[in-house]
């Protein structure tokens, strides 16, 4: 849900900055926006309408405005939320459709990772049991365990996970970032270089300790 | 059963098509049915390598075009009556390969053939992947230094999700090939270790064929190293590769030229 407040030009201004920071935050997610809080306004809904999409941002429905104020390319206006129960006297009652099970909390890879591959997985922790190449990249929305050489990137956090971290048992990466901030391996500690590691964040530095 | 293999490697230059003609020959002569397939539309090298040059006729492209048949491209070596050549057009390029022509083929050779070897070209797109398309066992040949162990890493990811094998969930059989070896160079730290190279593509090693004049030599005279000097370091190194291909286990080593005793005594000047 998204409830832009005025002055528009400075919520358009942090929503930027939180893109910037965290571009996977919104994990292509459909949004409801809620532009009730904004004065109706056909021209200004279309641009910041614009703006979202500028950003990868998809608008599923629109609360807080009244039919006639929404010009026709804009998505529908959400229902009123009010609970459907099942008529009483229905015996044969449609059977609700079974809910899709839960994303499960770490996605497991048995094999290395090959330079060139890109793994992503938004819904939790990434673990390779095997190594990371040169030129590969792994996406997290949590936390990134490499039980072998990492190579490549290692991006954890994505979504917005500050507590998200980065372990392997021999650090040779080239990019790691967590939440938004990235490190490039000149940047890294060349004491960590080879060794097992931890990385994690702390405000807004990236802090890295070796683990052997 | 036939076998399809595929010679391949990402990185151009480290001896693909020196290593399809070599472990073809050696192959042929212990028996087998082989026939080697240039995937390398436009830029023909087996036909060199092979000394077959003159005598190409019809090429794969026309066999995927409905041009001319299988029987009418193939090329018979001279030297070995069970080696057979399938030369790529040199005045194409890759983009005349289909999917489906390269599949029939294929069929059509496993029918033929005990082994269908493919020498992949360079790169990652539709010539390298078609060739690729129908292993059944990969040969990644890999020269010992970073560039070359990267680009094979990649095209070991290509081996798990573009051939057919992969789509149907099952494995194509990988084989390293280091080539272009240096024992001195590697001691003094100028060349990967075999170790550091298994240690990154972790796949069984197949052979670590070494740096040779010979591999020109042979090549200039268009014939397989295996077939112009069989007793020399990497013809020897080739030979037992083939053998490790039909499932022999021998301990990977790396051959050396020999000297004779005499010849090391008296290789001193004596004032």
């Amino acid at each position: 849900m998204l409830a832009p407040e005025p002055p528009l030009a400075d919520w358009l201004a942090e929503f930027d900055a939180l893109i910037e920071r965290s571009p996977g935050f919104f994990g292509g997610r459909p949004l409801v926006l809620d532009l009730s809080a904004l004065p109706p306004g056909k021209e200004d809904d279309g641009k910041l309408m614009a703006h979202l999409a500028g950003s990868s941002v998809r608008v599923m429905a629109i609360e807080g405005r009244q039919p006639a104020d929404l010009a026709s390319d804009m998505p529908p206006i959400i229902t009123g939320g009010r609970e459907i129960r099942p008529a009483e006297d229905e015996p044969s009652a449609q059977q609700k459709a079974p809910a899709p099970p839960p994303p499960k909390a770490a996605l497991t890879l048995e094999s290395p990772v090959r330079s060139g591959q890109s793994v992503t997985y938004l819904d939790g922790d990434v673990i390779v049991v095997g190594s990371v190449g040169s030129g590969a990249e792994i996406v997290a929305g949590g936390s990134i365990h490499v039980c072998g050489t990492l190579r490549g990137r290692a991006i954890a956090g994505t979504v917005g996970n500050a507590d998200a971290r980065i372990f392997c048992r021999k650090l040779e990466a080239e990019l790691l970032a967590i939440d938004g901030l990235y490190l490039t391996a000149d940047g890294m500690d060349p004491q960590l270089r080879g060794r097992a590691a931890k990385v994690w964040l702390t405000g807004d530095t990236m802090m890295m300790t070796a683990l052997d | 059963m036939a076998k399809v293999l595929v010679v391949t490697s990402g990185k151009g230059g480290v001896g693909k098509t020196t290593s399809t003609a070599a472990l073809g020959a050696a192959l042929a002569q212990e028996g087998q049915n082989v026939v080697v397939v240039d995937f390398d539309v436009g830029l023909r090298n087996l036909d060199l390598v092979l000394g077959a040059e003159r005598r190409v006729v019809y090429d794969l492209i026309n066999v995927v075009q409905g041009d001319a048949k299988l029987s009418q491209a193939l090329i018979r070596d001279k030297r070995l009556e069970n080696l057979s050549l399938l030369p790529a057009s040199q005045t194409r390029d890759k983009d005349a390969l289909t999917a489906d022509g390269v599949s029939r083929i294929v069929t059509e050779l496993r029918e033929k053939f005990d082994w269908v070897i493919c020498d992949s070209p360079a790169g990652i797109e539709k010539g390298a992947t078609l060739a690729m398309r129908h292993a059944d066992i990969a040969v990644i040949v890999t020269n010992p230094e970073v560039s070359s162990v990267r680009d094979s890493d990649r095209v070991i990811g290509l081996l798990d999700s573009k051939t057919e094998r992969a789509e149907k969930g099952e494995l194509v059989e990988k084989h390293l090939l280091i080539t272009r070896y240096d024992t001195a160079r590697a001691r003094r730290g100028e060349m990967l270790k075999t170790e550091d190279v298994l240690e990154i593509l972790s796949i069984p090693l197949l052979g670590i064929i070494p740096e040779s004049q010979e591999v020109l030599r042979a090549s200039n005279l268009g014939t397989p190293v295996t077939l112009s000097n069989p007793m020399s370091a990497p013809a020897r190194a080739y030979i037992d590769a083939a053998r490790r291909l039909r499932g022999e286990s021998l301990v990977v080593s790396v051959p050396t030229d020999k000297r004779s005793f005499f010849g090391s005594l008296f290789a001193r000047r004596v004032a």
